[in-house]
């Protein structure tokens, strides 16, 4: 059992967590996730490590509440405990010898984006970053994006904070201004990463995108996390998270992402409405 | 009964259209009856050639004799000399290649059913509510086992009989390896499992659970921060292979540990169970091994209407066990032999619905010895399916050997080892299919216990 030590509601649909979990602590660079069960009986599902503290022995996750795990999880109060936590898994994100980056995180892809641009920033290298969120409300580690950043663009869709428009729109400015990266790295939805690659293939910079296809085991055992990179197929748990977003069979996950979509749904609407119940009779 | 001196007692199974509704034991045991009558057809034999095919030579016509004497528990204390998992040995070793295959009643007619009556003895043990094991002197040292499939656990179980304070590592959140996610529930229940790793508990093994090895502690970490004198790595071969033909990145294609793992440790075939799975109509399965049989025979009672088994050999190369081949026959799964898949076809929404294969004939033997097959020209055709399942093997996973330094692999992945079971580095050991590529669980057993006899010299020696 691993006990939830600290929560935070970051906005309605996205919680911070700090797990007590010494070992994975310890180890854990930026890059990596876990894979966590909320109870017995529950699904297998991998979680960004956005933050770590080794002497505290806590792991810090950030998850968006979009089916019925995280949204088991995201019930679940401080001091009370999840079943299983085991990690870290993947490979760190490669960070050696850059002196200039751009991160761009497109929604929780950003409690992705924000330990490695955090890494990145402690080693001294200039880092700038570009968040985009569908509106004022999504908006999270926003001050923590900006701390780490010699630039920080933040967008939403709806223009409701910082300026309005599209990721793929503030990086372009930042390429058309005359900025040239060694690195650019990007985490969030499928889509949003499949269109900075596009335009950062028009810009000739190098492109590191973190895949998250569906996972079970996350140790190379099942093979449902596989995709094609550069014509290969891969292993994102083991031979990723990250991966040249220029090489990435993009459609392909596409298609694959959404092939529980159905089922998901119910699971949601019923879990949902178990607690509603539950919540109904007290 | 018994006037069929030459044929094995059958074995009680539930009907075909019964058990492919449910995940429940196909085969339910033999009564008190059959086992004394199969039990009384063991000739006793003075060299008794069945102990030396048998991986952990189990003293056979002994346990047998104890059967036909109607005491159970003295022929269970005779099993559990040799081996920690009899109730799994008995259900699922491939007895017609090991102690079956050289029994002398063998000759003329069929051997002694050793698997059953090995079941049998384990199971009447497992209900008459087993002891508890006595936990053994501690001697002081401490090994650590990486991975909790057969090969660890025998080897765990061992040296805590040895008096060592042993810990398993395991990845999953579950112990068992293969036993738990692989092999589906119909085939071996998982309370059995559970009662064998109960009892290792009881004798003081230690298990942690959700810890990778080579991530979470690394084997040099174990030795030098942890103090662990001994490691016996036991990791298996669960990385699957893909035949790398187009298509097998469509929705509806999984390696066949994805699905069983989906099944199996995740329990997707239960209503209730958070992880999903996709229920297909027609199913195909690449690939002849117990591996492939097992994925066909879930998906029939995940209630596909059509399951296909697609081999590029012929039925008499299939490497699968004889009897679940004639179980799947029975419940219906087809098998289009001599067939082999060239690429999957995708609908407008990018699942799979087909595949193109092409006929093949069998020419001259290949290094194994089994003869090649070769593809018959212009002999393309389409199978209707819209679920693939990819069942044509796995090798060992690189983490562990990628994470320690000075651990020599073989061309496969598979950890070399000397005849003890050390690899490369002194004091870290090996065995099971980590070492041989996938094979067996009595082979995996057996290999742990070797290991475990080897740290067991190799410690003392170093006092
Ligand atoms: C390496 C990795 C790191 C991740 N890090 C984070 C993180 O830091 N924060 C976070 O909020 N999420 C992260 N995710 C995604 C997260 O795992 C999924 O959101 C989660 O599994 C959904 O579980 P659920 O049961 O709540 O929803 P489900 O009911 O399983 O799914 C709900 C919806 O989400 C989609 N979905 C399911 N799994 C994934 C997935 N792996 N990726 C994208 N969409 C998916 C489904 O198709 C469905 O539409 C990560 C995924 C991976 C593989
Ligand atoms: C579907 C299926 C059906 C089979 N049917 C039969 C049969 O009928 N008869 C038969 O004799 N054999 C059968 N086999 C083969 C048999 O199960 C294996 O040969 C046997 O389980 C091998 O045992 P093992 O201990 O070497 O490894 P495994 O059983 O594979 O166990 C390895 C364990 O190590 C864990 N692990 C791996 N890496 C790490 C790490 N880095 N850190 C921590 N833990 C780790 C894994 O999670 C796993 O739990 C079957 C196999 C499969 C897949
Ligand atoms: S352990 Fe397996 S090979 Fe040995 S006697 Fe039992 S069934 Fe036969
Ligand atoms: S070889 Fe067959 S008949 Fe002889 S002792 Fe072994 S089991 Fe009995
Ligand atoms: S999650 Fe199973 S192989 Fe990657």
């Amino acid at each position: 059992m691993y006990k939830i030590i600290q929560k935070e509601i970051l906005n309605p649909t996205v919680t911070s967590m700090h797990i007590e979990a010494p070992a994975v602590a310890t180890k854990a660079q930026p890059g990596q996730f876990i894979i966590l069960r909320v109870d017995e009986e529950g699904e297998r599902i991998p979680l960004t490590i956005a933050d770590a503290d080794p002497q505290a022995g806590t792991v810090r996750i950030i998850f968006q509440t979009v089916g019925a795990t995280t949204w088991k999880l995201a019930q679940k109060k401080a001091g009370e405990f999840i079943s299983d936590f085991a990690g870290p898994l993947g490979n760190a994100t490669y960070t050696n010898g850059l002196k200039k980056v751009a991160v761009v995180g497109g929604g929780v892809g950003c409690a992705i984006a924000y330990p490695v641009a955090k890494k990145l920033h402690r080693l001294g290298c200039e880092v700038h970053t570009v968040c985009g969120f569908r509106s004022k409300d999504n908006v999270i580690l926003d001050e923590e994006m900006q701390a780490i950043s010699v630039k920080h663009i933040l967008c939403t869709d709806d223009g409701s904070a910082g300026q309005k428009g599209v990721v793929t729109d503030a990086l372009k400015d930042l390429f058309d201004s005359g900025e040239k990266y060694d690195r650019v790295f990007t985490a969030g939805p499928l889509v949003m990463m499949k269109f900075v690659c596009r335009l950062t293939e028009v810009y000739h910079q190098r492109t590191i995108v973190s895949m998250n296809p569906i996972m079970i085991d996350g140790t190379g055992m099942c093979g449902g996390c596989r995709l094609t990179v550069g014509g290969a197929t891969c292993f994102a748990c083991v031979d990723g998270p990250d991966f040249d977003g220029h090489l990435v069979d993009f459609n392909e996950m596409l298609t694959r992402n959404a092939v529980y979509k159905d089922f998901e749904r119910h699971a949601y609407e019923k879990t949902c409405n178990l607690f509603k119940e539950a919540d109904a009779n007290g | 009964m018994a006037e069929q001196k030459n044929l094995k007692n059958p074995m009680p199974v539930r009907a075909p259209q019964e058990r492919i509704a449910d995940f429940e034991e196909v085969a339910l045991g033999y009564t008190r009856e059959m086992a004394v009558a199969e039990a009384n057809r063991c000739l006793n034999c003075k060299n008794a050639p069945c102990v030396k095919s048998c991986p952990v030579n189990i003293d056979i016509p002994n346990f047998i004799g104890k059967i036909a004497a109607g005491d159970t528990e003295g022929a269970y204390h005779i099993l559990s000399q040799q081996s920690s998992l009899p109730a799994v040995c008995g259900r699922v070793c491939t007895q017609e290649t090991q102690c079956e295959s050289t029994c002398t009643r063998g000759i003329k007619g069929e051997p002694v059913a050793i698997g059953r009556l090995e079941r049998y003895a384990a199971d009447c043990h497992l209900a008459g509510g087993a002891e508890s094991p006595r936990k053994s002197q501690p001697n002081g040292h401490k090994v650590a086992v990486v991975g909790s499939g057969p090969s660890g656990l025998s080897c765990a179980g061992e040296l805590a009989r040895r008096g060592y304070a042993v810990t398993v590592f395991e990845a999953l959140h579950k112990a068992g390896g293969v036993l738990v996610y692989g092999i589906p529930e119909f085939r071996l229940p998982k309370k059995i499992v559970e009662s064998e790793l109960e009892t290792l508990k009881q004798m003081g093994v230690q298990f942690m659970t959700n810890t990778i090895i080579g991530k979470t502690f690394t084997i040099d970490e174990l030795i030098h921060d942890e103090a662990y004198e001994a490691v016996f790595i036991g990791s298996g071969a669960g990385l699957p292979r893909f035949s790398g033909i187009p298509g097998e990145g469509l929705c509806g294609v999984y390696s066949a540990n994805e699905f069983l793992t989906r099944t199996n440790l995740m329990k997707a075939y239960q209503p209730d169970s958070a992880t999903p799975i996709r229920t297909a109509k027609r199913v195909a399965v690449i690939g002849g091994g117990n591996v492939a049989m097992d994925a066909a025979r879930v998906a029939k009672r995940l209630g596909a209407q059509e399951v296909t088994i697609v081999y590029r050999r012929s039925e008499a190369e299939l490497p699968a066990r004889k009897e679940e081949y004639e179980n799947a026959i029975e419940e219906g799964i087809q098998f289009r032999f001599l067939t082999a898949p060239l690429e999957i076809l995708s609908d407008e929404k990018g699942f799979a619905r087909g595949f193109l294969c092409e006929k093949m004939t069998l020419g001259a033997p290949d290094a194994s010895g089994r003869r090649r097959p070769v593809p018959v020209e212009n002999s393309d055709f389409i199978v209707d399916t819209d679920c693939v399942i990819v069942a044509i093997g796995t090798s060992p996973n690189p983490l562990i050997t990628s994470t320690t330094d000075g651990i020599i692999t073989n061309r496969k992945g598979g950890i070399e080892t000397d005849e003890n079971g050390m690899t490369s580095r002194p004091g870290i050991f090996a065995g099971g299919d980590a070492v041989t590529g996938a094979a067996t669980v009595i082979l995996a057993m057996s290999a742990g216990k070797k290991a475990a006899a080897a740290i067991d010299k190799y410690l003392q020696d170093k006092k």
